[in-house]
């Protein structure tokens, strides 16, 4: 790894740290006295999350009765990690997301035990460069664990998938895990906006990169993968639990910065005969779950920033994550767990930097928010 | 390629972009141009000449050296001046006056030859049509001036958009950009303002939270109070927040 210099914010947030590490040191008396001088300082202090992380009790490790008595065969849980959203750009031009990206990679090779795999979702690079997808390969090169990539629309739109899948592969495929059929799709097909426009290809990815410009086609898993995804899940038994990865959440969330599948509907309907399905998406950049019918939606963290809430269309049952903090760089930020249950309904843990995890339970979502309701925001968006 | 090659190539390619979206000119690093000056009248007797906000009205107290203060009574005085002269030239446009608890002289009712109608088909302005009150207080403007305006509003938040998302038209070297984090301007919360910000250990205005984001994340130079792009991002981000009620220090 490149030599680790320290940013901006970090060298803030340590000198920040001094001064109130200094303040703890004090009499009460002393205190009084500096109080005056560094009342910012203090008043930061009560605002700072506790930069430790805390550990969380692994759920729901035993195989149900509830799954048996469903028919199902209680197969042997498992446990995998995700890093996803690293944009990274290439590495003379900016170290801020390489710190983060290999942040990511010291916390999933720090879980102990070490998870069966590790998921990464999309926009590894945010430019779509070679260069930047080779930074990105060096750096989860370092994850102990083996990793499954996907693909998304920043990795995707220089070269319309050419350096990607030279290294990776093709971006759609399927395997199965301990009795769970796992599909990885690429769901950020968009139709040409670019010949008609004349743009290079670019112009085309910064088109693409940007959320609100309105220019940009709809992402769409497309015919010829809904077809091909049909035709996979053909010879799989629908009381088999399914685990589905897409970069775009399979579900309309908000239309104008393409927080949105075009064709969602569609693929819910290949999706609706199976009794378990969870779907675990990248792209938006913040604390965000769903439940339509049989299938809980769950999105991902980022390493490189967080994104608002939209202004509509917030799925219900999300709990929105507080605001994030835009003196520290790494706040509203992190990576973090799936633990897949006997019965293959999945728990999704939030590994927060600088905050404490939160987790979301399947129960929550398959009982509409009725159980196991997560932790509510302080500071929720407006 | 280099890291500077490529900085050049990306701006490029942004501007490129954002051109044939907004047709907007580029901000280079420039003051604002200055503010019109009142042009005072020399004083006739040695004393010093009060202007009204107008620019035009002036009144002159004698014996008022420069550096002197006047007493309550005379400033009062003054104000009264200003606003009857203000009131003789414009024998038809009605202004409120709070102060000493008489009540206002009634005006006289507008006659159909009222000067305000008179200047209104001069400028080309719509003349009013029966039962609505005098539109304007300083003059009848036209709806050309109107659109004018709201053209040259609209161009400058234009600007604004443009700048939001192109980092290094900041001064950005690593090619990080407003609109990443906040598209749409979503989350700047311009009616927030002014607010204590911990970290920048002040009540802190609008510009001072765009200057902390230019330094970081963007990694550009802060801007001064006075620079075209300060000014054009303040108002490409309030005119996303249109219509949403001001609330300073909500956090
Ligand atoms: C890497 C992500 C990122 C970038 C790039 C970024 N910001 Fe921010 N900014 C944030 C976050 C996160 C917040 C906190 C948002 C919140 O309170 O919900 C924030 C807060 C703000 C606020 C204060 C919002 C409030 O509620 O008081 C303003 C204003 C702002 N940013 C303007 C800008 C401008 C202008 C730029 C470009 C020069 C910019 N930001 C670039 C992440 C970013």
């Amino acid at each position: 790894m490149a030599a680790r210099h320290k940013s901006v914010e970090t060298k803030y947030m340590e000198d920040r740290d001094a001064v109130l590490r200094g303040l703890r040191g004090l009499d009460r008396r002393t205190f009084l006295k500096v109080l005056a001088a560094t009342t910012g300082a203090v008043m930061a202090k009560s605002l700072m999350p506790p930069h430790s992380f805390q550990l969380v009790e692994v759920a729901n490790a035993a195989p149900d009765k509830t799954a048996s008595a469903a028919g199902m065969a209680g197969k042997p849980p498992f446990t995998f990690a995700y890093v996803s959203d690293t944009h990274l750009y290439q590495r003379t031009l900016n170290q801020r997301f390489v710190r983060a990206a290999v942040k990511a990679v010291d916390d999933v090779n720090a879980l102990d035990p070490q998870p069966d795999f590790v998921l990464f979702g999309g926009d590894l690079a945010q430019l779509g460069r070679r260069e930047e997808l080779d930074l990105g390969m060096q750096i989860l090169a370092e994850l102990k664990a083996p990793v499954k990539m996907m693909v998304g629309e920043h990795d995707w739109f220089y070269d319309l998938g050419d350096a990607w899948q030279e290294m990776f592969g093709p971006p759609n495929y399927s395997f199965d895990w301990k009795g769970v059929h796992v599909v990885v799709l690429m769901s950020v097909h968009e139709k040409d906006f670019w010949t008609a426009r004349k743009m290079t290809p670019a112009q085309r990815m910064r088109t693409v990169a940007g959320l609100d410009n309105g220019i940009q086609s709809r992402f769409e898993v497309g015919d010829d993968e809904r077809k091909w995804l049909s035709a996979d899940l053909a010879k799989v038994p629908h009381t088999t639990p399914l685990l589905v990865f897409s970069h775009s959440p399979l579900y309309k969330y908000y239309r104008n910065w393409n927080f949105w599948t075009d064709d969602a509907e569609q693929v819910q309907a290949i999706l609706k005969p199976y009794q378990h399905v969870t779907v675990i998406h990248g792209h938006t950049h913040q604390m965000l779950y769903n439940q339509i019918g049989n299938i809980s939606f769950y999105g991902l963290l980022s390493t490189a920033w967080p994104w608002p809430y939209a202004p509509t269309g917030l799925p219900p049952l999300t709990i929105q994550m507080n605001r994030a903090d835009p003196f520290d760089q790494f706040d509203g930020l992190g990576d973090g767990r799936i633990d897949v249950r006997a019965d293959g309904l999945a728990d999704k843990i939030y590994s927060l930097w600088d905050r404490n995890p939160v987790t979301v339970k399947a129960d929550y979502l398959v009982s509409h928010g009725k159980i196991a309701r997560p932790p509510a925001p302080q500071f929720p968006s407006y | 390629m280099t890291r500077r090659s490529i900085a050049l190539v990306t701006a490029a390619g942004c501007a490129a972009i954002f051109a044939a979206l907004v047709h907007a000119p580029r901000l280079r690093a420039q003051p604002a141009p200055p503010l019109p000056v009142h042009q005072v009248p020399d004083s006739k007797n040695g004393g010093t000449v009060v202007m009204l906000c107008d620019g035009k009205t002036s009144v002159e107290v004698k014996d008022l050296k420069p550096g002197q203060s006047m007493t309550h009574a005379q400033a009062v005085a003054v104000t009264r001046e200003l606003m009857a002269q203000w009131q003789r030239e414009h024998p038809n446009e009605k202004w409120e006056m709070a102060q000493t608890g008489q009540p206002s002289q009634p005006l006289p009712a507008p006659s159909a030859a009222s000067g305000a109608d008179a200047a209104a088909k001069a400028t080309g302005a719509k003349p009013l049509s029966k039962g609505t009150q005098q539109g304007d207080t300083y003059a009848s403007f036209t709806d050309r001036d109107y659109k004018v305006w709201k053209d040259q509003t609209d161009n400058f938040v234009a600007e604004g958009n443009q700048l939001f998302h192109d980092g290094a038209a900041l001064g950005g070297t690593i090619g990080v950009s407003c609109d990443m984090c906040h598209p749409d301007a979503s989350n700047t919360h311009p009616e927030t303002y002014p607010k204590y910000q911990v970290q920048l250990q002040r009540v802190a205005l609008l510009r001072d939270m765009i200057d902390w984001c230019i330094e970081n994340p963007v990694k550009g130079k802060a801007l001064a109070p006075n620079d075209t792009r300060l000014r054009a991002l303040e108002a490409y981000i309030l005119a996303q927040r249109k219509g949403v009620p001001l609330d300073y220090g909500k956090h």
